[in-house]
């Protein structure tokens, strides 16, 4: 059995008194692309310096692919690709030049290979044609393009990108998220942090929420979604009537306005089924809907972001 | 995972030294590496063109100056003991300053750390690095001092300060062998600009904490009421220029220089590697 790709248990980090990540448990499973959702400020990116070995941690441990941070650090992270906290580069090197330094930084990289590998990080990223310009003239797209190519300088087993698509237009970040779906097509696990709940439900097969500095939830994006507290909603002339209904469906609804009656829907329960037993009861339906399903809801129910909006 | 996938990266031969390549062809590649030694080969030219136009003068100003009408390489001489109060420290301090300050204000260090390269692998390139920097700088001077003084004045065998003569090779060694003194002069101060800059990610507060230190270790060095600190100042023996031309060579204060320049590198080396590898690389 092949240990997780990424391990973190306890993982904590003080900033002084503040807990800039507080007792983190995360298994990142080997071939999945794994979203690491929160606000700006929860904890992310403290959370994957400490991975990268960047930071060293308060208290807890990781382990990537299976071995100890930072005792292998030398060992593991030829292996890993990684976008921290955007881009940064020598602004004064043309972006080949840029790759060429970082390349001849990992130790065990090939200088015979070094050319073509470097060729073809900068065409999978679509950048071969400013290959030679200085990075002072790169736009912060191009820039952000520059880093997932330095991450992509070897065959990685996995990659930690943080924010991959900041500052890219929808055009870019569309192509990143389909080289990321080929990437993990070949095999490479990816993590990847964003702020933005869409980004990662297109593209991630799991997720995990942080909120302060801890881990909220976590699991497959199916499970996240099942976890959402839903709700539904009886749009009707005769409220009283609907009421009745529901509750002998086991639901506690309630009559917030004259025609409306709404109810946390729990597990199990169709809103289909109610409709059938609403119509069958002759109440007069004039709409029903289920509420709070979307991984958005969930995500700001999570979090707290976002406007609070609940009737 | 399959033994020859992870086996594969792993097995790889390890060059330590790509590193200190690319750190070296970075550094000279930049633009304000390349104006520094510029400037710097503006000051044996300099003092050429000026003695050349107004004459020697009556014997004031700075060392040897008076012998450049009579022997053109003694303008490298002059050019390196009018470098070496300022600014060949303060070149230097700026490339220190910058070694890991730089790095962090740019944001690559962590994309040097993450490729990886071990922290006390990039404080030895770095330091390398800065050494390097040094060589060539005061070659520079000695180099271009050579060149303009041979190209405006009379080239001949040198009497030395002991009484004898030395031919044109004879001299020009010794004058290579003044660029290796003032490169060793300078190493002590290379280390204090390192550790400098391992404390902030602002390479310009480092750079000048480093020039401040080379000023202040000057003027205690010029004050007799602390003669007991004298001998331990990183600057005490810079200006010892006149012990190369001696015949033989006075090596006691080229060793004593030495020893001196490699207690500050041990001392603040130490310190750079202490505070350095358990940093935490926020930037």
């Amino acid at each position: 059995m092949s240990a997780a790709a990424i391990r973190a248990t306890g993982l904590t980090k003080l900033f002084g008194a503040q807990r800039a990540v507080d007792g983190l448990d995360l298994a990142v499973p080997r071939g999945s692309i794994y979203g690491f959702l929160g606000p700006n400020g929860s904890g992310k990116t403290t959370t994957i310096r400490m991975m990268l070995n960047l930071i060293s941690p308060s208290s807890g441990t990781v382990e990537l692919l299976g071995e100890p941070m930072p005792r292998a650090a030398q060992r593991v992270l030829p292996r890993v690709g990684a976008l921290v906290e955007g881009p940064a580069f020598y602004p004064f090197l043309s972006g080949r030049d840029n790759l060429v330094r970082f390349d001849a930084a990992d130790t065990r990289s090939a200088p015979a290979t070094r050319r073509a590998r470097i060729d073809t990080a900068l065409e999978r990223v679509g950048l071969a044609h400013a290959a030679t310009k200085k990075v002072h003239a790169y736009s912060l797209g191009m820039k952000q393009r520059l880093g997932l190519a330095n991450a992509l300088l070897r065959p990685r087993e996995l990659l930690i990108l943080d924010e991959p698509s900041n500052g890219l237009d929808p055009q870019g970040t569309r192509e990143v998220r389909s080289l990321i779906r080929a990437l993990a097509a070949d095999g490479t696990t990816v993590f990847v942090s964003s702020h933005l709940l869409g980004e990662i439900e297109q593209l991630c097969t799991h997720a995990a929420v942080m909120r302060a500095g801890t881990l909220v939830a976590s699991g497959t994006l199916d499970e996240l979604r099942s976890q959402a507290v839903r709700e539904v909603t009886v749009t009707t002339a005769d409220p009283d009537a609907a009421a009745a209904v529901l509750r002998g469906r086991g639901l506690s609804p309630s009559i917030p306005a004259a025609d409306r009656v709404e109810a946390a829907l729990p597990d199990g329960v169709a809103v289909e089924d109610l409709t059938a037993a609403l119509v069958a009861a002759g109440v007069r339906v004039r709409g029903i809907a289920a509420t709070g399903e979307s991984l958005e809801d969930r995500f700001v129910a999570l979090t707290g972001e976002g406007f609070d909006v609940a009737g | 995972m399959s033994q020859a996938e992870t086996a594969g990266p792993t097995a790889a031969a390890v060059r330590p030294l790509a590193l200190l390549g690319s750190e070296l062809a970075t550094l000279f590649r930049r633009w304000r590496t390349i104006t520094m030694l510029s400037a710097l080969a503006a000051v044996p030219v300099l003092i050429g063109i000026a003695v050349r136009v107004a004459g020697a003068g009556s014997g004031r100003g700075p060392a040897f100056i008076g012998a450049i009408t009579d022997n053109g390489l003694f303008v490298a001489f002059t050019a390196i003991a009018v470098s070496i109060p300022v600014f060949l420290p303060m070149t230097l301090a700026v490339v220190a300053g910058d070694t890991i300050a730089g790095e962090a204000s740019l944001g690559t260090l962590r994309y040097l750390l993450v490729a990886p390269s071990g922290r006390l692998r990039i404080l030895l390139v770095k330091y390398a690095a800065c050494a390097a920097f040094a060589i060539a700088a005061t070659l520079t001077v000695a180099l271009f001092g050579c060149l303009i003084g041979a190209i405006l004045f009379h080239i001949g065998p040198v009497t030395l300060l002991s009484g004898s003569q030395v031919g044109f090779w004879g001299f020009s060694g010794r004058i290579l062998l003044l660029a290796l003194y003032e490169t060793v002069s300078l190493l002590g101060l290379a280390a204090i600009g390192l550790f400098a800059s391992t404390l902030t990610s602002v390479p310009v507060g480092a750079m000048a904490a480093t020039i401040v230190l080379a000023a202040v270790a000057q003027v205690v060095d010029a004050l007799p009421q602390l003669d007991w600190i004298h001998p331990w100042l990183f600057s005490h023996y810079w200006l010892g220029i006149a012990d190369v031309l001696r015949s033989p060579v006075e090596w006691g204060s080229f060793l004593s220089n030495l020893w001196l320049q490699l207690g500050y590198l041990a001392v603040f080396g130490a310190l750079a590697y202490g505070r350095f590898t358990t940093k935490d690389i926020a930037s």
